[in-house]
């Protein structure tokens, strides 16, 4: 009967702890345009910083669809769903350069979400995309602070 | 034609979303550049900073309520979803059963298995457990388990009678020994340096000892391991760190022409206690002209006193006597959060994390799409 068993000191290599969506069991046949042999593709997504950077190539989750102009695109995000979708556009719509933003998840069979950006002139809609994915992060930055500051106060105020 | 910047009422007008008797107002958010002509809706973090507030209503291990002012629905959403798929816990994964002689079936004890929620240091649960990969090769499968990334669990148990039960005894608890099955029954084998992580308090043990797993009865027997790995709730709800995680908008009622006298008691019967209170008209409502209080000094008026309380039943539109007096709505960047965690994290923490992973998401992301330009 297999049992845990003890890792001597050694460096946790990458391989060994990648995101559970990895697992077979809820494995989703993906488009073979984008998956690459490497598997490791969303091993960003919940690994942490140190491995991250370990590894250098990982398989390409966001793709510019065809049919793209530099001010009007389309992207791909493989493995996104509405969380970051939803938020995304929000953000980039909030940009004043931005003419029109939407996100679409064309089949829920697959899992895939797509971002629709169409930007005035003067800036491009990968611009205006990676603007959004960076708003996003400061974003969470503030809302983490207020909620830590808030959580403390009220934690000494109330016993 | 110059534009004028909109009024303080005119910003708070617009966050309210209008409840009416059968239909819904302004629903959607406004606060996109090129809405109002003139007007700079465009992101700016600062100005977010300033409008952006938290407030705690309060903060318990198994269940948090607080609330985020000043927010988008699709930002308070991703939260939220997060928090319910996105982060990980541990749960056992696999069972290995040796024997199970018990009415319960081995799959439907595994699934129930499963489902009770762990608690452990905290440290080894962050820091420590790292995500387990199943081999592609299956005779790999056993080199595949390590301390750091599989938490062993047994299980058990065999039902005997109990000699020492009285003669005439019913109760199956006390004529027979182990007769119930729970969760304190599961026992940790710590392996390797897991006895660092998970000893004393630290101990991965049920988060609630008695959920009941089994009945046996006299000659039964469960005996079984169990593997625990970490996951994430869109994988399995077993993985989900909370039972619910949830929001609602603050309800907002304004009451626009005076409630008095059997009205307002009336009135405050349509809401939930505590909703709505009663106070006297005072001697300087009562003087003021067109106040609509003149001539009731004395008299009781409703007034709003914790809107949050409301479940916003709209129970006060359908009676004729408030008509044109109150009006209900939601505030469209006020959201209640409620957080109730199974026990593993702090719910708090749950939602810090929940941030913490969607900032993780963008910051990945961002670079993928400077990969995707090279």
């Amino acid at each position: 009967m297999p049992r845990a068993k003890s890792k001597k000191e050694e460096p946790v290599e990458a391989e060994s702890d990648v995101a559970m969506e990895e697992a077979p069991t809820s494995h989703q046949p993906e488009d073979e345009m984008v998956v690459d042999q490497d598997e490791d593709e969303d091993a960003g997504d919940v690994e942490d910083d140190k491995s991250d950077e370990e590894e250098e190539e990982e398989a390409q989750r966001v793709r510019l669809l065809p049919g793209s102009t530099p001010t009007a695109a389309s992207f791909e995000f493989l493995n996104e769903g509405h969380t970051l979708g939803n938020a995304l556009r929000y953000i980039t719509m909030r940009n004043p350069d931005v003419e029109f933003c939407a996100y679409a998840i064309p089949h829920p069979s697959e899992a895939k979400m797509n971002v629709r950006i169409q930007t005035f002139e003067g800036t491009t809609a990968i611009q205006a995309l990676e603007k959004g994915l960076r708003d996003l992060q400061e974003l969470c930055n503030v809302v983490s602070e207020k909620f830590i500051g808030a959580r403390d106060s009220f934690g000494a105020s109330s016993p | 034609m110059p534009h004028k910047p909109p009024t303080t009422e005119e910003l708070e007008r617009r966050k309210i979303v209008g409840i009416r008797e059968e239909t819904i107002t302004d629903v959607t958010s406004t606060d996109f550049p090129g809405h109002y002509p003139g007007e700079d809706h465009s992101w700016d973090i600062e100005r977010f900073r300033q409008g952006f507030r938290v407030e705690f209503h309060h903060n318990e291990t198994f269940e948090a309520s607080f609330s985020l002012i000043g927010i988008d629905a699709s930002i308070a959403n991703a939260f939220r979803r997060i928090m319910i798929a996105d982060i990980p816990t541990l749960a056992i994964e696999t069972v290995f059963i040796n024997n199970n002689t018990s009415v319960i079936q081995d799959e439907v004890l595994s699934h129930r298995l499963g489902l009770i929620p762990f608690k452990g240091g905290h440290d080894g649960l962050h820091k420590f457990i790292k995500w387990y990969r199943k081999p592609d090769d299956q005779s790999q499968l056993d080199s595949s388990y390590f301390d750091n990334n599989t938490v062993s669990l047994r299980l058990e148990v065999k039902c005997e009678h109990n000699d020492k039960a009285a003669a005439g005894e019913t109760d199956p608890t006390k004529l027979y020994k182990h007769a119930h099955v729970y969760a304190r029954d599961i026992e940790f084998v710590p392996v390797g340096r897991q006895l660092q992580y998970f000893s004393g308090e630290d101990a991965i043990a049920p988060v609630n000892p008695d959920i009941l797993i089994a009945k046996l009865r006299p000659g039964q027997e469960i005996s079984l391991s169990m593997h625990m790995h970490k996951g994430v709730g869109s994988d399995h709800a077993k993985f989900s760190p909370v039972a619910t995680a949830s929001y609602r908008l603050m309800p907002v009622i304004t009451i626009e022409r005076p409630i008095l006298g059997r009205d307002a008691e009336k009135f405050a019967r349509c809401f939930p206690k505590g909703v709505i209170g009663l106070e006297k008209v005072t001697r300087k409502e009562a003087a003021k002209k067109g106040s609509g209080y003149e001539g009731h000094e004395g008299e009781l008026k409703a007034v709003v006193r914790d809107p949050m309380r409301d479940t916003v039943s709209r129970e006060c539109l359908r009676h004729d006597e408030f008509k044109g007096k109150v009006k209900l709505g939601r505030r469209r960047d006020h959201f209640i959060y409620l957080v109730e965690s199974t026990g593993q994290l702090q719910s708090d923490e749950i939602f810090l994390e929940a941030v913490a992973h969607l900032k993780k998401r963008a910051q990945f992301l961002e670079k993928q799409v400077m990969n995707m330009v090279r």
